[in-house]
């Protein structure tokens, strides 16, 4: 070993590292969890699509991430906090001495790739049963790059402006995840238009057992989201972890409260969505807030967010699966409660409203939250327009009408008979090799 | 003979087919049906959203009887269905020309 291994070696903290590593693959598992929450809220006629816009997320992602997103988003900065360099393209310069912290910088960009990974998958939620896939193919890695690689900068890259700068805090993504994604769900909902039936027909989920599983999947990931994001095994760790669960608690609660009194039935869909809802809002807010906070910030989701999902209804936006009404709402609400419920003793300085602090931090909040959705906003939409000229975003109608599954897939995911929705009813498996057999 | 059709709510059911096999009818089909009368549908609501389903599963009960043992079974069938609640169904019988039971090739009643 060179003395410079010998000296990385020694920075390198294994309880940390083994800590994030399992926090790492927690994340990872999240997206897989999401394609299960999104695919369950779709009807039996799209849900492979719904669930492969999820995977293929993961894939996509990862080779831009590697390729150069990891050295855009935290190499050194190149000025003025809104991007980093090339530097580490292809990862080059790392390898298992590298150290970042106390753990290996090729875990870090790992941790931070799944990061980048459930954000890109997310925005499917809200173009649902209606997209091209290979324009999504081509969108996922463009996005990522253009809209994820720059806020992620801004907010945790080194000298990025929002936090080093301006001051705002996020900590475990309410930026670049919960915002950003939302954003640019409703820019893309725009570019496509609504789904065929949008507002007449009855888009019942078609299965809810996979909603609750692929929430309760979302959950178990957010904890290595969040107190993964510690960066550490610690105290802060622990205290993340606990208003993570707090948080998912009261946002079940506050949704099922407010769909008793206002619809007369507390629903599945409503737990399910009511802890995403707390737990998108305390994303942001976990690392700085105090427990009474995450208990606020977590029911101030979910109550808000079970009204902000009507809002498409009225304003004619078709966002599917509510990206804007839960992710979008429920991070722009944890953001600013940050400025409101930030406590020393999390902080190490910084003090909300509530704790002393005046109003400084929740304007920092306001500018940061302001900037990064309007950023993710205008770029997404330009990206959608492009692609759409270029090579179309939206399947055809016919495709959509039947459903992409069988039209893009060649699969169903469910054998419904002959009264089911157009699954081909066939007497005889005939092998691909056979029907290609040449004639000559 | 008599074919008498009645659509029934599925919980129903049970009782139905005990109170056939109790007065001897030894033979029935069932199958899901879908359907609506005065009850209408139903409402869902999905994050909010109100879904009205017309449509409420029900079951067909078909059962071929002499012409004798008609109102009686009418009578079991709707006593046993009967909750008192909207959407408790209908029963309802036509005449039936011929019946033949595919084993033996009998023809009429016997095949009954």
């Amino acid at each position: 070993m060179s003395l410079a291994a010998a000296q990385a070696a020694a920075r390198i903290d294994t309880g940390d590292t083994a800590w994030l590593l399992a926090a790492t693959a927690l994340v990872l598992l999240m997206t897989p969890g999401l394609a299960l929450f999104y695919g369950g809220m779709v009807r039996t006629k799209s849900v492979l699509n719904m669930l492969m816009m999820s995977f293929v997320s993961i894939a996509l992602v990862t080779v831009v991430w590697l390729a150069a997103g990891y050295s855009l988003a935290f190499g050194d900065d190149i000025g003025a906090g809104l991007l980093g360099g090339l530097k580490h393209a292809g990862m080059a310069g790392l390898g298992p001495d590298s150290v970042q912290g106390t753990v290996p910088t090729l875990l870090f960009a790992t941790f931070q790739l799944t990061f980048a990974i459930i954000t890109a998958a997310l925005v499917s939620g809200a173009v649902a049963d209606r997209v091209k896939f290979g324009a999504w193919l081509v969108f996922v890695p463009v996005w990522a790059l253009l809209v994820y690689v720059p806020v992620a900068h801004w907010v945790w890259g080194p000298g990025g402006w929002i936090l080093d700068h301006l001051g705002a805090l996020d900590f475990a993504g309410g930026l670049p995840v919960e915002i950003t994604s939302g954003a640019s769900g409703l820019a893309l909902c725009l570019v496509l238009g609504p789904r065929l039936g949008f507002k007449k027909d009855a888009m019942r989920p078609h299965n809810l057992p996979m909603v609750m599983l692929g929430a309760g999947l979302l959950w178990f990931g957010w904890f290595g989201f969040n107190a993964g994001s510690a960066l550490g095994a610690n105290g802060l760790a622990a205290a993340v972890f606990l208003n993570t669960l707090a948080a998912g608690c009261t946002g079940l609660l506050g949704w099922l409260f407010v769909e008793q009194k206002r619809d007369g039935h507390p629903t599945t869909l409503g737990a399910a969505s009511g802890a995403v809802a707390g737990l998108v809002a305390i994303t942001p807010s976990c690392g700085s807030v105090s427990l009474l906070g995450a208990l606020v910030v977590g029911l101030a989701a979910g109550v808000v967010c079970s009204y902000a999902v009507g809002w498409k209804f009225k304003l004619n936006y078709d966002d599917s699966l509510d990206v804007v009404g839960v992710h979008l709402v429920g991070g722009v609400i944890g953001t600013l409660l940050i400025g409101v419920f930030a406590e020393k003793a999390m902080t190490g300085g910084t003090q909300g409203l509530l704790y002393g602090g005046g109003l400084a931090q929740l304007g920092k909040q306001l500018v940061a939250v302001v900037a990064v959705a309007a950023y993710a906003f205008v770029v997404t939409y330009g990206i959608g327009k492009v692609i759409d000229r270029a090579m179309g975003f939206r399947a055809s109608e016919e495709q959509e009408h039947t459903g992409l599954d069988l039209t893009v897939h060649a699969e169903t995911a469910y054998d419904h008979g002959v009264l089911g929705h157009g699954a081909p009813v066939s007497s005889s498996v005939v092998p691909s090799a056979q029907k290609v057999k040449s004639q000559a | 003979m008599k074919l008498i059709t009645a659509i029934v709510k599925p919980y129903r059911l049970d009782e139905v087919k005990t109170a056939l096999q109790e007065m001897g009818i030894n033979g029935l089909t069932v199958s899901e049906a879908s359907g609506y009368g005065r009850q209408r549908g139903h409402t869902e609501v999905y994050r909010g959203a109100e879904y009205q389903v017309d449509l409420v599963p029900k079951v067909r009960i078909e059962v071929v009887v002499d012409d004798a043992d008609c109102d009686a079974v009418i009578d079991a069938i709707v006593k046993a269905a009967q909750t008192g609640k909207i959407g408790d169904g209908k029963v309802w019988a036509l005449p039936v020309e011929t019946v033949v039971r595919v084993r033996t090739g009998e023809r009429g009643p016997d095949a009954l």
